[in-house]
């Protein structure tokens, strides 16, 4: 099935769920972003310099690693990952992040904009915007600048500013509000690199595009690995990129179960995570440019969400997912922090691999339902990124005595040297 | 009576104001409080305003400034909620002489229910609505159902606009038309400039209602310069900046080096 196939209903929709909600000030500049979008979608050229790109630059294809320790231990399902850790900047989101800088060339723009929760999105951005010579400048939310200091470390030294929102929840959603406001003043040399599946209409339908690279490559690696298709496939979902990139390559698999991870936080009710479809506290609603399911209130303000990953933290979630799970070719289901953390325990000690902890949420639905299957069944579990990142998170989480003493003595000896 | 002939009339009548535009003002519903509001649009009625903008507080506020997204998340963290505005405009309709107009973003109204809210927007004594984020593409059932009550959807038109697209917002528009004078978001300023009368008589061309010129009005040298090209001139940021700085001693001030020569 073509997920983006308008002929018989409205551009830019999936299902009811989408749409372009933006202010009259953007028309052109979306209009235009619509046309060169579509021309380079049209060019088979295009995806083939973008697939080349991501082989020199990024190690594309990223490979599936089985998970014969886990497995094992489970004594359930053979469980795989693919691996987008190993991507340059240690996730997916340089995929999406690469198409859309070819974009910004072929559009003659010279400056770019982004938005970013656990700061890969920003952290692939800035490595973009150095290596095409964009000026570049990029919105992080001061509760994430406070949990994700490495990110802002690297993209400020690969030459990006990085500028802390402090209205509202001053997380993603709270940045993707600033970025149109820098959006509807600068659209002239700017283009906004948005980095999820979400937003106003191209977004969803173009990061998706460039996101479907995983589930292509993933179809034909799991295929030779386990000389079968996946029974089931897990990926976290935050706004859903790294979920739409590899269901992309199994669309047509029916017999494929698509499995969704969403933010469980500390476990329903309203404000305790961010989980859209597999808890019962959102409803419909239109915000930051799309129609779609919110958590929010009775008056249409949003909640609070929690999350220990803060790439999950967010109030919405891809309309193209929300269609797909209606139509129940996609389940959803919640993960707590709890669970993260131990299934983020697991991989470390039997397999030595690290998931974000927004992965993390991937992996412990997997981790659940295994020891449910047979040992003939396979899982296909997206690794999208890397936990290096989330040491200062995960160190927390684990209450790690040596990282502490270590925080310790390095502040001391920063002291040390200011005096 | 329309809001467009309520507007015709105002104007007939500004030469008794000593006034070149009409004025429309703003106020975020419930900041700093409902009080605050009131003593504002007091002040405001005592400069003769003919319109006043109720912004209805929503806590994704994407097309508002530094100022007016502070207002929004401060009303709503003070427990400010939609029924509360529709009671505060009923109030607000009755009591003064100026036409009110509600501001907010489309989600408070999809939220509410198109229909319910169209409903208590007219029993509260609204004339019309501005909803910054939704384009007039997917406006049409919106506007369909205002028509039956009789309320006008506000649209706007950006310097950034072809004339195609120019001609279609100037179809689906009724009572005025609120014209952006430049880009960004509210409360920066704007260079009162040949451009900008090019790009009001660029929207003069397609349409025959009243074209209100927005964002970034603060001195009265302004108000002249939207009276000679346009109708209507919107005070948004500088009279909360005036409220902010010293409530209506400050915000008397401010009308008054607005108004006068």
């Amino acid at each position: 099935m073509d997920l983006f196939d308008f002929e018989n209903g409205r551009e830019g929709y999936y299902g009811e769920y989408g749409g372009t909600f933006l202010p009259e000030i953007l028309h052109t500049t979306i209009e235009q972003l619509k046309t060169e979008f579509r021309k380079a979608k049209q060019d088979p050229a295009f995806w083939q310099e973008f697939v080349s790109l991501m082989q020199s630059y990024s190690g594309r294809p990223t490979p599936v690693s089985p998970l014969p320790n886990l497995s094992a231990k489970l004594g359930g399902a053979q469980i795989y990952i693919k691996r987008e850790d190993l991507n340059h900047t240690g996730s997916h989101k340089i995929n999406n992040v690469m198409g859309q800088g070819l974009l910004v060339k072929r559009m003659g723009k010279s400056r770019v904009i982004a938005e970013t929760g656990a700061g890969q999105h920003g952290y692939a951005t800035a490595t973009m915007a150095a290596r095409f010579g964009f000026e570049s400048k990029i919105y992080m939310g001061a509760v994430d600048v406070a949990r994700q200091r490495p990110n802002v470390f690297w993209m400020e030294n690969m030459g990006s500013e990085v500028v802390p929102v402090t209205d509202g929840q001053q997380t993603l959603k709270d940045a993707i509000n600033e970025c149109l406001r820098d959006w509807v003043t600068n659209m002239d040399n700017t283009h906004y690199v948005l980095g999820t599946a979400c937003g106003p209409h191209p977004f969803p339908e173009m990061v998706s595009w460039f996101q479907s690279i995983i589930g292509h490559e993933a179809r034909e690696q799991i295929l030779t690995a386990a000389g079968k298709l996946p029974d089931r496939i897990y990926a976290c979902v935050g706004g859903g990129s790294n979920a739409i990139g590899i269901f992309q390559g199994f669309m047509e698999d029916t017999e494929v179960e698509l499995i969704g991870c969403e933010a469980g936080g500390f476990g329903p009710g309203q404000g305790n995570h961010a989980a859209r479809l597999a808890y019962k506290d959102a409803s419909v609603g239109v915000a930051q440019g799309m129609k779609t399911y919110f958590l929010q209130n009775d008056d249409g303000n949003m909640l609070e969400t929690h999350s220990v990953a803060a790439g999950l933290d967010y109030i919405g979630v891809n309309p193209i997912l929300v269609n797909l799970w209606e139509k129940n070719r996609v389940r959803f289901e919640a993960v707590t922090d709890q669970e993260v953390t131990e299934a983020l325990k697991l991989s470390m000690r039997l397999e030595g691999v690290i998931p974000a902890l927004e992965s993390a949420h991937g992996f412990a639905q997997a981790i659940k339902e295994a020891t449910q299957m047979q040992p003939n069944e396979v899982i296909l579990i997206n690794m999208s990124g890397r936990g290096d990142k989330d040491i200062f998170t995960i160190a927390d989480a684990l209450d790690d005595q040596h990282w502490k003493q270590f925080i310790s003595e390095k502040a001391a000896g920063y002291r040390g040297g200011e005096s | 009576m329309s809001l467009q002939h309520y507007l015709a009339d105002c104007h007939e009548q500004l030469g008794d104001k000593n006034r070149r535009a009409m004025l429309m003002t703003h106020v975020v519903c419930g900041y700093p409080s409902f009080e605050d509001n009131w003593q504002a649009l007091e002040v405001m009625q005592e400069f003769g305003v003919e319109l006043v903008e109720l912004q209805f507080p929503f806590s994704e506020p994407s097309a508002d400034g530094p100022l007016f997204v502070k207002a929004n998340q401060s009303a709503i963290d003070a427990g400010v909620h939609v029924a509360d505005c529709f009671a505060f405009m009923r109030k607000v309709s009755n009591h003064f002489s100026f036409k009110v107009i509600m501001m907010g973003y489309y989600n408070t109204v999809f939220k509410t229910g198109s229909d319910s809210f169209l409903k208590q927007l007219k029993e509260a004594g609204g004339e019309a609505f501005i909803l910054p984020d939704l384009p007039v593409d997917e406006a049409g059932e919106l506007h369909s159902a205002a028509a039956q009550y009789g309320l006008d959807p506000i649209l706007l038109m950006t310097p950034t606009n072809t004339d195609e697209r120019l001609q279609q917002l100037a179809n689906a528009a009724r009572g005025f038309i609120y014209t952006v004078a430049r880009k960004g978001v509210t409360g920066s300023s704007t260079d009162m400039n040949q451009d900008l009368a090019e790009f009001i008589k660029r929207c003069r061309q397609h349409t025959d209602l009243p074209l209100a010129v927005g964002f970034g009005v603060s001195k009265k040298s302004d108000i002249d310069f939207i009276g000679e090209h346009a109708d209507i001139a919107v005070i948004g940021t500088a009279a909360l900046q005036a409220w902010e700085q010293g409530g209506a001693v400050k915000l008397r001030e401010f009308f008054t080096q607005l108004t006068q020569s």
